[in-house]
């Protein structure tokens, strides 16, 4: 029989509380949700699990609910359900986009967008999103639930906020705002793939002046990021194609920019630029 | 581990290793295989299955996640001798060449053209973005999902926009 990953335990669990459980009890065990990044890993042995702590079966955790002022998404949440879902494409379009530009059809009908974050890949596409959206993620560990915001999730590169013995249960996406919007170049032209650069960008307009703007940028460098500078330059203007592009222009100050195989500082600077433009346009539009 | 699942109708229990991979239980353990393996950084497509309904790359998914699943491989499409719409699809329009990505190709056309009877030719390569080949080009491999869809609906498939060589 052919094996590609070393050998591990599994556990199917059929709570968080025992996944955390196990979580605690075992040295070196992880959580699968989709296995979509998990198990890619686990096959080129870069990661080698002792335990496979598989929260697929957990019911309760597959749905996506109106709580009044936010979303939830569950940690079983597929990307092809968060792109689909009539109350994502109208409250965080921005986060619908991201999920349907995640992977390709069989990764979305598998992988989690809760497992997307948790992974934290610096490239990722849903990580910007709920970035812009000022989205929180609730962690349940051994001493209860802690809610994490998500500019204090995104810790480093494949790092979260996330504690070894915890599991991500939700997100909450809060409702409000004019719009959002995201855009990426793909590793595989178009949109194809990981984030060559991204940009997520959420407004608030009132009497034709922004008064509010959350902009995040993803694969550019080491963890998806805040471009305060843009979001300072919009704020105040009355939103139009000019204030867009010399908002854009700030794009990675504060930012630092890393080369990597799919492009040069420079480049990733200015696509940076080319895409705050376009998903500023497209939540302003 | 014992798991259980049903494979094209039929159900096996078998016992194996947690790392056991959905795609080599199923060539390897149930001896189907017709799903192939194309890659090993889950890009390919070659593997893709369907899982209770919805297309997976059976490479990328742990055999006793499976347990309880019904699964459909391109063994389980062709009835009473007769191929499968999108399988005649693929015959008719010359969506292959080799043939090593054809399985998951046809996985994944039957899985779009059950929740879009109707694609557009961008959606068809939209959906078929998970499935690589590295022989046809996809031209022609759009051309039989146009020709499997038509044929789903009760059409009469449209015509290639090729002429068979002495046709
Ligand atoms: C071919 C291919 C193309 C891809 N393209 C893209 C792309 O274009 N854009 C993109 O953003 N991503 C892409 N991905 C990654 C994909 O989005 C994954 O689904 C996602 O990164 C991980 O989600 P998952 O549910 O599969 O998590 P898993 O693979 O199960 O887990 C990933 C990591 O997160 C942890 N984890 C998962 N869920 C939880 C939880 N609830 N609590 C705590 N820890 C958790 C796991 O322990 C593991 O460390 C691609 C993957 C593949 C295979
Ligand atoms: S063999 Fe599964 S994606 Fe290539
Ligand atoms: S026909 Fe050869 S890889 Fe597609």
């Amino acid at each position: 029989m052919t094996m590609y990953p070393r050998k591990f335990d599994y556990v199917a669990v059929g709570s968080v509380a025992e996944a955390v459980e196990a979580l605690r009890a075992t040295e070196g065990a992880k959580v699968m949700a989709g296995g979509m990044s998990l198990l890619p890993l686990m096959k080129m042995r870069l990661l080698s699990p002792t335990t496979v702590v598989d929260i697929g079966r957990v019911p309760g955790l597959d749905s996506i609910e109106d709580r009044g002022d936010h979303l939830a998404i569950g940690a079983l949440v597929r990307h092809a359900d968060t792109a689909a879902n009539e109350l994502v494409r109208t409250h965080a379009p921005a986060l619908a986009t991201a999920a349907s530009l995640t992977g390709d059809v069989q990764v979305r009908n598998r992988g989690t967008t809760c497992g997307s974050l948790a992974h934290a890949d610096l490239a990722a596409d849903q990580t910007a999103a709920v970035l812009a959206l000022g989205a929180t993620l609730v962690a349940q560990g051994p001493s209860g639930t802690r809610e994490i915001p998500a500019d204090e999730f995104f810790v480093d590169t494949l790092t979260s906020a996330l504690e070894p013995d915890e599991v991500l249960v939700e997100v909450r996406i809060p409702k409000g705002g004019t719009g959002s919007a995201y855009d990426k170049l793909g590793r595989r032209g178009g949109r194809s793939d990981y984030a060559v650069a991204g940009a997520a960008a959420w407004v608030e307009r009132s009497n034709g002046t922004v008064t509010a703007a959350r902009v995040a940028l993803t694969g550019v460098g080491t963890k998806p990021t805040r471009a305060r500078g843009v979001e300072e330059a919009i704020v105040g203007t009355d939103g139009s194609a000019s204030a867009i592009e010399a908002a854009a222009r700030r794009a990675v100050e504060g930012v630092t920019v890393l080369e990597d195989l799919y492009g040069s500082e420079e480049y990733k600077a200015h696509l940076a630029e080319v895409y705050v433009a376009r998903a500023l346009a497209a939540a302003l539009g | 581990m014992k798991i259980s699942v049903t494979v094209n109708g039929t159900r096996y229990e078998r016992d194996v290793e947690p790392r056991t991979l959905l795609v080599h239980f199923l060539r390897e353990d149930l001896g189907l295989t017709g799903t192939h393996v194309g890659c090993d950084t889950s890009y390919c497509g070659a593997c893709t299955v369907l899982v209770d309904g919805r297309s997976v790359k059976s490479c990328t998914f742990l055999a006793v996640a499976a347990d309880g699943a019904e699964i459909t491989t391109v063994e389980g499409l062709a009835a009473d001798g007769e191929l499968h719409p999108v399988q005649e699809g693929f015959w008719e329009r010359h969506g292959l060449q080799c043939g090593f990505c054809t399985p998951g190709m046809i996985m994944s056309s039957v899985a779009l053209l059950e929740e879009n009877p109707s694609p557009s030719e961008a959606e068809i390569r939209h959906a078929l973005e998970g499935n690589l080949c590295r022989c046809t080009g996809y031209h022609n491999i759009v051309l039989a999902v146009q020709y499997a869809a038509a044929k789903l609906r009760g059409e009469q498939p449209p015509p290639a926009d090729w002429e068979e060589v002495g046709a």
